[in-house]
């Protein structure tokens, strides 16, 4: 009687049954973080006011051989007095593990809005660039890198 | 182990009102917590987590840094120069250990 009840489980079934549960085993086990990560991450600061500007200048490879180190330079056009100045900019990388890469808090006595460093890129993806005013202006701008060899353990 | 020591350019004769380019660099190995040794297990996170620059004693520039910054974590920003003074840099990683490194900047009168 129990085979019987057993052998009612077509073999269609079975299949989608196994699929299923396979899919709700591997789903957790995908870490990457995804552009809606970094989209919310960016709603957080912004409140959504964020605008794309041409007044960054994000120095990137288009093409960057090591993953490793991709150097990272920008400058922002904006005066550096103490009533309206560049207050922080963030460095996102869209596909790595975790979106965040860098934070820089900058003050007036820069004279300039620019700095440089080296980052790690896990795959071809997009790097993004926020930056806040001191009176609260978002401004944003994002490029293209294409990596040929993945900055493994990023 | 390397040891773990902090290096900077600073230009030392410098002329009023301009901007110079301050360059650091710290040989840190950034562990990111994802790597595997040979043995295939974890090498745990192990990185400089923030980055600080003082100038006579009043904070100027600041940057925290995340596991997606390269080995050997190299900074470089500008300064605007007004007066003659001393640089304080200072690295902190995540068992709270902090690297230190000064410099003295001289500034030359107006041209």
């Amino acid at each position: 009687m129990k085979l019987k009840k057993m052998s009612k489980i077509s073999r269609r079934r079975a299949l989608c049954l196994i699929g299923g549960i396979t899919g709700t085993i591997l789903t957790p086990s995908f870490t990457l973080s995804k552009p809606n990560q970094l989209q919310d991450r960016i709603y957080s600061l912004t409140k959504g006011a964020a605008k794309v500007e041409n007044k960054i200048l994000l120095n990137l490879p288009e093409v960057a051989e090591n993953g490793n180190i991709v150097k990272v330079g920008f400058e922002i056009k904006n005066p550096m007095v103490a009533d309206n100045y560049i207050k922080h900019v963030y460095i996102f990388a869209e596909k790595n593990p975790a979106p965040d890469v860098a934070k820089f808090f900058f003050t007036p006595e820069m004279g300039t809005c620019s700095a440089t460093t080296k980052i790690r890129l896990s795959k071809t993806q997009n790097v993004y660039l926020l930056s806040e005013n001191s009176n609260g202006q978002f401004l944003m701008t994002k490029k293209k890198v294409k990596v040929t060899i993945g900055g493994c353990g990023v | 182990m390397n040891k773990i020591k902090p290096r900077v350019k600073v230009p030392k004769k410098t002329v009023f009102g301009e901007i110079i380019e301050i360059k650091t660099l710290i040989r840190h190995p950034m562990h990111s917590g994802r790597m595997k040794d040979a043995k295939g297990e974890k090498i745990p996170r192990q990185i400089i987590n923030t980055f600080n620059v003082k100038f006579n004693g009043r904070d100027i520039f600041r940057m925290t840094l995340e596991p997606s910054i390269s080995t050997n974590p190299y900074i470089a920003f500008p300064f605007k120069v007004k007066e003659t003074g001393v640089f304080d840099f200072e690295w902190i990683d995540d068992n709270k250990q902090k690297y230190n490194i000064s410099k003295t900047m001289i500034v030359s009168k107006k041209k």
